[in-house]
């Protein structure tokens, strides 16, 4: 992904592949107009090889013809790879889409998608669980959806009873607050918490990561997760409206509060069932989105697509990295925001698009 | 009275307050516009013409009166209908995102599409005949927080008439434009009247409305100072009463000029 350089506002150069949409330079090649295909090759690429990354049999790589002489290998890349590569794109691509929906319903470039105290909330969950019921991954999970989602509804009863700004920025206000209640719960259960047992667990959680996952916790997460970006696929196109304001919304036909809200709940049902799997995974949904923007242009019915492909790969590699490079497990959420903000600070700092024409 | 096809839009005894501590913003304005006419709404700043626009596109809603489009109450019609039959051009609009121009406009489209569907190549080409139609076609690959606030303002009436509607709605459409960008959009709101749009713009600019409008609404705080055909309203009179201050009328070569008696005094 390092690779991934902008380049006149509309093309992608992912390697030496240049990648275009729209008004495409007669040049350009196949490629270059269908940059979906491109990215979709390029996802399943790295998903086929994921399989074969890791620390078995030797470190970083398996050879593929050890599939058919080894029991063990099978097993290892049929029960334990293949659920957590699949998890992990799916992590990616709802964290992703799900930032790219909030950003632009929020009109706010840098909205993430826990930020309605709904990754705060989960972590609340997570800790509470591992504190007091028990400690079980399905307990942990449980818990932490339930506060995921009780950090939306504080979030949103709280917005609507505030009297000051108006809708958008009130939520935005009541996330902050809410957030700011579930940390400081963290906070104190990590006080109380046993500092030999209890304290790494909740740390690990904290910092995510998908070392647990089973194919229980995959169809788990997919029950959620494609739905939820399937009615955001669906209305891509629809998602450029709900970013202008309500008036100029409302003159064109749309009843932005009901769709609006109709998009929040599916990305905030699609991040609370990813956070609640594999903990906080920062920056993916408030990177990705930008990534997608300056690659293929604003316009939704583009960069949404592209979000949630780009999001997929980018927390594959993320997690390929974090379960190979060290013999421990690095926790994948320092990885994101490692690669994230370098990637972030990268593409801040080349050309913008506006300033060559 | 006229009969229901030669009214466009139809107002009745509007009254209209944002809150109950807050002064009432329109008591009791009666108005009948004929279709395919050019209507300016002037007054002061303050006078309630942008939450008139409002009332009529049907974002707000009257305490009291009655709204008619097309001779049928405006709650007749469904969000859809109403998105296809009025279009509104708002003063200013913060634009978060680097949409392109023409993707701007194309968003004018949507009420021609399901909230599923995605906008055809003749969506685009519709897109494309509006930018023309205003002069900023060479933009339309340009980011649109990146346009100057008279291309924008240009940029956001193209995505009106990509809407298409038959009543135009534009809250001070002159504000940020140069003269020619001016002329420009009067050639564009003449062309639209021309094939039957009806147009209604609100301005604080007296000369705007001299060389414009076919009918005039003058308001101040909330209620109708007088409304009419241009020549016989646009009277030294009615301004006076509508601006609070001396204004003389001036007929020159066929066309009407407005000036207020401070300045008319230190010139003569």
């Amino acid at each position: 992904m390092s690779a991934v350089k902008v380049e006149r506002g509309r093309g992608l150069d992912v390697g030496s592949w240049r990648l275009e949409v729209g008004g495409a330079t007669p040049r350009a090649g196949w490629l270059a107009r269908h940059p979906f295909v491109g990215l979709t090759a390029l996802l399943l690429l790295v998903l086929g090889l994921s399989l074969f990354v890791g620390r078995y049999p030797q470190p970083y790589w398996m050879p593929p013809t050890l599939l058919q002489e080894n029991e063990l290998a099978r097993q290892l890349v049929f029960n334990l790879r293949l659920p957590r590569i699949l998890t992990a794109v799916l992590l990616g691509m709802a964290l992703a889409g799900a930032g790219a929906v909030m950003q632009m319903i929020f009109r706010n470039p840098l909205v993430e998608p826990g930020f309605l105290g709904v990754s705060q909330g989960a972590g609340f969950g997570a800790a509470l669980a591992i504190i007091r019921l028990g400690n079980a991954p399905l307990v942990v999970a449980a818990s932490a959806a339930f506060f995921a989602f009780l950090g939306l509804v504080l979030s949103y009863l709280l917005a609507r009873n505030l009297r000051y700004g108006g809708w958008v920025l009130r939520l935005v206000l009541a996330g902050i607050a809410v957030s700011a209640l579930f940390s400081s719960g963290v906070g104190l259960l990590k006080y109380v918490a046993d500092p030999l047992k209890q304290l790494p667990e909740i740390t690990f959680w904290l910092l995510g990561g998908l070392w647990s996952v089973t194919w229980g916790e995959f169809i788990y997460v997919a029950l959620v997760v494609i739905p939820a970006l399937g009615v955001v696929w669906l209305m891509r196109w629809r998602l450029n409206l709900l970013s202008l304001s309500d008036e100029t919304a409302f003159s064109l036909g749309v009843s932005a509060g009901r769709e609006r809200a109709l998009l929040l709940g599916v990305s905030v049902a699609a991040t609370a069932a990813v956070v609640a799997v594999a903990g906080i995974v920062g920056w993916i949904g408030l990177i990705v989105p930008h990534l997608a923007r300056r690659a293929l242009g604003t316009d939704a019915q583009h960069s949404l697509p592209a979000s949630i492909l780009i999001g997929g790969i980018f927390a594959l590699v993320c997690d390929d990295l974090a379960r190979t490079l060290y013999v421990g497990e690095i926790p994948l959420g320092i990885l994101t925001s490692l690669i994230g903000a370098v990637l972030f600070a990268a593409m801040m700092m080349s050309n913008p698009q506006r300033s060559r024409r | 009275m006229s009969a229901p096809n030669t009214r466009s839009v139809s107002l009745s005894d509007l009254r209209f307050g944002y809150d109950k501590e807050m002064p009432t913003v329109l008591h009791g304005l009666s108005l009948d516009i004929p279709p395919g006419t050019i209507t300016a709404v002037l007054g002061p700043n303050g006078a309630g013409k942008t939450t008139l626009l409002r009332i009529i596109l049907g974002l707000l809603a009257p305490q009291a009166g009655s709204i008619s489009i097309d001779g049928k109450p405006q709650q007749s019609y469904s969000r859809q209908q109403m998105s296809r039959l009025i279009g509104l051009v708002p003063q200013s609009e913060y634009v978060p995102f680097d949409f392109s121009v023409l993707e701007f406009v194309l968003l004018g489209r949507a009420p021609y599409l399901s909230p599923l569907a995605m906008p055809s190549e003749a969506d685009r080409q519709i897109a494309r005949d509006a930018l023309c139609s205003i002069g900023l076609e060479h933009l339309q690959d340009r980011p649109t927080p990146s346009l100057s606030g008279g291309e924008r303002q240009l940029a956001m009436v193209a995505r009106a008439l990509a809407q298409k509607p038959r009543i135009l709605l534009l809250d001070e459409p002159t504000s940020h434009l140069d003269l020619g960008n001016r002329d420009r959009i009067l050639g564009v709101l003449r062309a639209q009247a021309r094939n039957g749009v009806t147009v209604i713009f609100t301005t604080h600019d007296p000369n705007l409305v001299a060389v414009t409008a076919d009918y005039v609404v003058l308001m101040r705080q909330g209620a109708l100072v007088a409304a009419g055909a241009l020549a016989a309203t646009l009277t030294a009179e009615n301004l006076s009463a509508t601006y609070g201050i001396e204004v003389q009328v001036i007929r020159w070569d066929g066309h009407l000029f407005v000036v207020s008696d401070q300045i008319g005094r230190e010139s003569g």
